[in-house]
């Protein structure tokens, strides 16, 4: 049995048009830095979410956020990072790797610090009660996984390529394939919660979310690169995606290992 | 100087709860430690609504002003991958909680040690849906009156501004600091950028 989709939207007047539009109005404007505004109303859940009061700065070098927490071998167990084998049995969908580095603003190596990732099924489902739309749960996969990064700052995870899902932003609204991160440096203030998409996917000019990061070349360090070589016969596709962390640290020291 | 262009954020979204929060996220204070501090509120939006799909951070010194912190605040089972939680022992300084359908959060941690000229603070990072880049804040406790007259942060904020990052005691040892993200000058909490 099958549920009927419902076009159903917390704006149910907004169609895809109108968002194209302010999208397009925003794009045109000054960008103010790699990350997107927090205040970027095509993203109609920012709206009552962001700050109005400007933030304040902080130039302290013994600020306790120029440290941060350190994670080790305690907090994750080798499977962790395939996450295609959580379940006795296979997940649907095409399997794939993502690998890369994790670097600081200055080019270090960010070394030994904790990497999640979560997303969709190869069917779009989040294994999440909230998410209700009609596409199946896959019994073989539940979507999250971690790693701990190594002296080089590489990171390496084997999962299933996401599918693309409807969301209620506006009528008809997708969101295309992403996988989202979440990464610690070694400072607090280097946090990052971010997300990675794929090559050549359609929806992408659709998406107000990955259109929040309004300068262009930004935009498209959140894509990552199918790297052929990163393939292996008959079982995986490869991508590369390099992170870098944006933020001040304290004077670099080894933490975490 | 950078040499590297940053990833951009992007939100949390809706649906890293079976992903980021793990148990006794908010236990951050060993186990029946007798100087542990319980720090509560809401996370509110701009209609001064409770945010229910909010994740905090926290990240702090130790009482003694150690900022080095220590692994094991998400300790697994190495048999069944389980997370089994902090060891009891270790302060960790780092803490996740994501907000209850009330938009609620509760840390159970150790009074943070003062580190350079600042007062005593635990640090905060907030992710929410609807959020595309995190914000920083930083609770301060109303017990340091004198340390906070004198930090160099709070001193330089205007009275409305500066309350917002100082939690209310409502018993002994238990705060209350709630997180707005919107809002006038009054209410709107006071948020960071790091140079």
């Amino acid at each position: 049995m099958t549920t009927p989709l419902t076009p159903r939207s917390a704006y149910p007047e907004l169609r895809q048009d109108d968002i194209d539009r302010e999208v397009a109005e925003l794009g045109r404007a000054p960008t103010t830095g790699p990350h997107p505004d927090r205040d970027y109303p095509p993203y109609r859940s920012s709206v009552l979410r962001h700050p109005k009061q400007p933030l304040i700065p902080i130039r302290d070098p013994e600020a306790v956020e120029l440290t941060g927490p350190v994670f080790g071998v305690t907090d994750v167990t080798e499977i962790d990072s395939d996450l295609t084998r959580h379940h006795i049995g296979e997940p649907i969908g095409e399997r794939i790797t993502i690998t890369g580095r994790v670097v600081d603003r200055d080019g270090r190596p960010v070394r030994g610090q904790l990497i999640e990732i979560w997303q969709a099924n190869a069917a779009g489902r989040y294994a999440h009660q909230l998410d209700q739309h009609p596409a199946p749960l896959d019994p073989n996969f539940t979507g999250y996984g971690r790693c701990i990064t190594d002296d080089e700052g590489r990171y390496h995870f084997t999962t299933i390529k996401p599918g693309p899902y409807p969301w209620r932003n506006h009528l008809n609204a997708w969101r295309p394939s992403h996988i989202h991160f979440s990464l610690f440096g070694t400072a607090f203030t280097q946090r990052l919660v971010t997300q990675m998409y794929f090559p050549g996917d359609p929806l992408l000019p659709y998406d107000p979310i990955f259109n929040s990061v309004r300068d262009e070349k930004a935009r498209q360090r959140l894509i990552a690169t199918y790297d052929h070589d990163l393939s292996r016969p008959e079982v995986s596709l490869g991508y590369r995606w390099d992170i870098v962390l944006d933020g001040p640290s304290a004077t670099y020291m080894e933490q975490g290992r | 100087m950078s040499v590297e262009e940053p990833t951009p954020s992007q939100t949390v979204g809706p649906f890293y709860g079976y992903a980021l929060p793990f148990p006794g996220g908010g236990d951050v204070a060993p186990a029946g430690h007798p100087d542990t501090i319980t720090i509560h509120g809401y996370v509110l939006d701009g209609a001064g609504q409770p945010i229910p799909d909010a994740l905090l951070e926290f990240w702090q010194a130790a009482p003694d002003g150690r900022r080095t912190g220590a692994p094991g605040s998400m300790r697994r089972d190495p048999v069944t991958g389980a997370v089994i939680g902090r060891n009891g022992v270790d302060f960790t300084g780092f803490g996740r909680v994501p907000t209850d359908p009330d938009g609620r959060y509760v840390l159970r941690t150790l009074p943070p040690g003062a580190v350079g000229a600042s007062a005593p603070y635990v640090a905060v990072c907030v992710f929410a849906r609807g959020l595309l880049h995190h914000l920083f804040t930083r609770i301060y406790l109303p017990d340091n009156a004198e340390a906070n007259a004198a930090d160099p942060v709070l001193s330089s904020l205007p009275p409305a501004r500066r309350a917002t990052l100082i939690a209310t005691a409502e018993r002994d040892r238990v705060y209350r600091f709630d997180i707005r993200l919107q809002g006038d000058e009054r209410e709107e909490t006071v948020f960071f950028a790091f140079h």
